[in-house]
């Protein structure tokens, strides 16, 4: 492997990120699967690190998910992002930073297909006007809420608790970085470091401390795929795909695995459960499976954050390797306490794979 | 009355530039070689052994050499810019001083295009990733520790050619035959070595190439396989992972190789439409210079007094060029013969 290699293409694909004030608009499915990762990446940009970052209740799917599983077609979808976009505008921003992967694809694609077909872009416009009387401007700049962080992740280092470092050994942690397909594979100059190497995520592992690891499947969908997944008689398909992945990293010993889209962290992780039941194999140290964390999950517990105010309990695989492995400390009694400290459901213990 | 005093500036000293300088001193012209590269030769003087017959590059171009050594030769010298005067045309170069001349001959070559533009391959970020630049200067020194003992190898065709991402749509021509040439050279030089070639399709059009590839198969074992490289990784122990799609068979392929070799195709020489550029001469839309015809007069740019010889107008084998070379000295001949 050849470092410099990688740095060299990095500085290729370098995106204008602004600093400050955001119009933010958040995914579909997040708040289901990783619960708390949206609020804390309002929390750590608003609170801790001091910026300015607006949301409105009003704001609704993009339509991405129906977009790519072909059930409306794309003037729908550019219908309600241009909606999303006169939201935007009515509350006075115009940079627009996406929590979903596939909503920083759709939005990108759109404004490419408006830049290309200017026709269809006022074609747009009507459809919104006669729809719901409400006017937009585009933003000026589209990111997503990874490159915001990525963006941040100097400052998130100086104030870090803790460090991406095995405190038993002073090694940095090996992690595995699986980026959306939707974030750059469709327009490499949109993200940071490009689709074939990109640095947002592995930017903020090595600024706060660990390793990335490079291996074969890196690239390859985590399996999720929307029609691989949504159709059942191709879960098999989505199952293989992640299988495929573990296959792969696996002689590399990862630590962890950081993701920056809705799917991806749910799949890696959920996946890792029915293929230990399946073939009885797990990938992590000891019986246990590779936790797959969001990137606000870890931004997180960096910066010294309760990993069950972080939702870390709602992961099928046991964080509480990883989190001795750093140091952070934990309260077990904690783990399935609710928002007003009440006792949740205990889920039951898989077979095969180890949990606390 | 022909006027064999006028000065003739050749842009290049590799094999077009200087068959044309002996065509021309043979006509009883003096041109002037301008070669920017500390020795003439260009890129065959890189070269080790050709194709078809696997001759060595030095009984080519030694030859070459030594029968146009005695021309002027100005070394290491680039052009800074050149001017179009009334009939004439001024080079500044490199080290202060203009070269007034009467006829310009392009012989600029080509390049090889960057293999670290396509990205997915990892030229420059996987170590055992090398181009077909990288492998003949191997055979030529044997001096790489990226290349070992390979027990598997797999040579990936038009890598920027062909290619409309890669900003080149154009056929490299010469990289077919090249990559079989390099793929029988290695399985000669290790015979317990897979090889594995991933082609679009075989373009052997030449004299003998088509033996050439059969040769491969049947007494070498080299696979051919139909298909594009879409990714390369790099396993643990430093080998690289190539997956591809054999469409002929219809299913993705997945193969760990200790070499992947990159047929970087053939771009123009930017240097070559800078200068053309500065004189008005046109570049073509594949980025190569654009002839006043692309059937009868390859050799004649749109401006009088300008020529060209060789890959400066597009991919040339070298018979080809070595052609072109004897065509252009012959026009300039028509041009300075004529009265006009």
């Amino acid at each position: 492997m050849i470092y410099q290699g990688k740095q060299k293409i990095w500085a290729d694909y370098q995106k204008e990120i602004p600093n400050d004030h955001w119009f933010y608009v958040r995914s579909c499915i997040r708040q289901n699967f990783f619960p708390a990762s949206e609020r804390y990446f309002l929390t750590i940009c608003r609170d801790m690190l001091g910026r300015d970052i607006f949301e409105t209740e009003h704001h609704t799917t993009c339509g991405g998910i129906a977009y790519h599983c072909d059930t409306i077609p794309q003037e729908t979808a550019m219908t309600i992002v241009a909606r999303q976009f006169a939201l935007m505008t009515e509350a006075g921003y115009d940079n627009l930073v996406t929590s979903c992967i596939t909503s920083f694809g759709n939005y990108t694609e759109i404004l490419e297909t408006w830049r290309e077909f200017p026709e269809l872009e006022e074609k747009i416009r009507e459809s919104l006007w006669k729809a719901c009387r409400r006017e937009f401007k585009k933003p000026r700049y589209v990111a997503h809420a990874s490159d915001l962080m990525y963006k941040l992740r100097g400052e998130i280092a100086e104030r870090a608790k803790f460090l991406l470092v095995s405190r038993a050994t002073g090694e940095p942690l090996r992690i595995v970085e699986h980026i959306g397909c939707h974030y750059a594979k469709m327009f490499p100059h949109k993200g940071v470091g490009g689709a074939e190497y990109p640095c947002v995520l592995s930017g903020m592992v090595e600024s706060w401390g660990g390793q990335v690891i490079d291996y074969p499947e890196r690239r390859h969908c985590c399996g999720y795929g929307f029609r691989q997944y949504h159709v059942k008689a191709n879960r098999g398909y989505s199952l293989s795909n992640t299988h495929k992945k573990f296959e792969s990293m696996e002689p590399f010993h990862p630590d962890m695995i950081i993701t920056n889209c809705p799917g991806c962290p749910y799949f890696l992780d959920r996946w890792q459960y029915v293929i230990a039941e399946m073939n009885g194999k797990t990938y992590g140290q000891n019986g246990y499976g590779i936790p797959a964390l969001t990137y606000e999950e870890l931004a997180g517990l960096v910066l010294g954050v309760d990993p069950w105010d972080l939702g870390l309990q709602v992961h099928q695989v046991a964080v509480e390797p990883l989190l001795d492995k750093i140091g952070i400390p934990y309260n077990p009694a904690r783990k399935y306490l609710g928002m007003d400290e009440k006792k949740i459901m205990t889920p039951g213990l898989p077979t095969v794979l180890k949990c606390c | 009355m022909v006027n064999r005093q006028p000065v003739i500036a050749i842009i290049g000293a590799g094999i077009a530039g200087l068959e044309a300088a002996r065509q021309l001193v043979a006509l009883g012209y003096k041109p002037v070689l301008v070669e920017k590269a500390p020795a003439v030769g260009g890129h065959v003087a890189e070269w080790n052994r050709l194709f078809p017959d696997m001759s060595p590059a030095a009984d080519l171009l030694d030859p070459l050499v030594a029968q146009t050594s005695g021309i002027k030769t100005l070394l290491n010298t680039e052009i800074s810019s050149i001017n179009r005067l009334k009939d004439e045309y001024n080079l500044v170069l490199s080290d202060g001083s203009s070269l007034l001349c009467q006829a310009v001959l392009f012989s600029t070559g080509f390049h090889l295009f960057d293999a670290s533009k396509k990205e997915e391959y990892g030229y420059g970020i996987y170590d055992r990733v090398i181009t077909n630049r990288d492998l003949e200067q191997w055979f030529n020194t044997r001096h790489d520790d990226r290349i070992g003992h390979p027990k598997a190898v797999g040579f990936v065709h038009c890598v920027g050619s062909r290619d409309v991402k890669a900003g080149n749509t154009q056929c490299s021509k010469v990289c077919c035959i090249t990559a079989i040439k390099q793929a029988i050279e290695l399985t000669e030089e290790f015979p317990d070595a897979e090889v594995y070639c991933f082609y679009m399709d075989l373009r052997l059009f030449g004299k003998k190439y088509e033996d050439y590839y059969i040769r491969a198969q049947r007494d070498y074992g080299i696979h051919f396989i139909r298909g594009r490289v879409s990714e390369v990784g790099e396993a643990i122990d430093g080998r690289v992972v190539v997956k591809a799609e054999d469409t002929l068979s219809g299913k993705p392929v997945k193969v760990t190789l200790d070499l992947l070799v990159l047929m970087a195709g053939i771009v123009c020489n930017p240097d070559a439409q800078y200068y053309a550029r500065e004189i008005g001469v046109s570049v073509d839309d594949d980025g190569f210079l654009k002839s006043r015809d692309n059937l009868g007069a390859i050799t004649e740019s749109s401006r009088p007094g300008v020529f060209f010889a060789g890959a400066c107008t597009g991919a040339k084998t070298i018979p080809e060029t070595l052609a072109e070379a004897r065509s252009a000295a012959l026009a300039i001949h028509r041009y300075f013969s004529n009265p006009r």
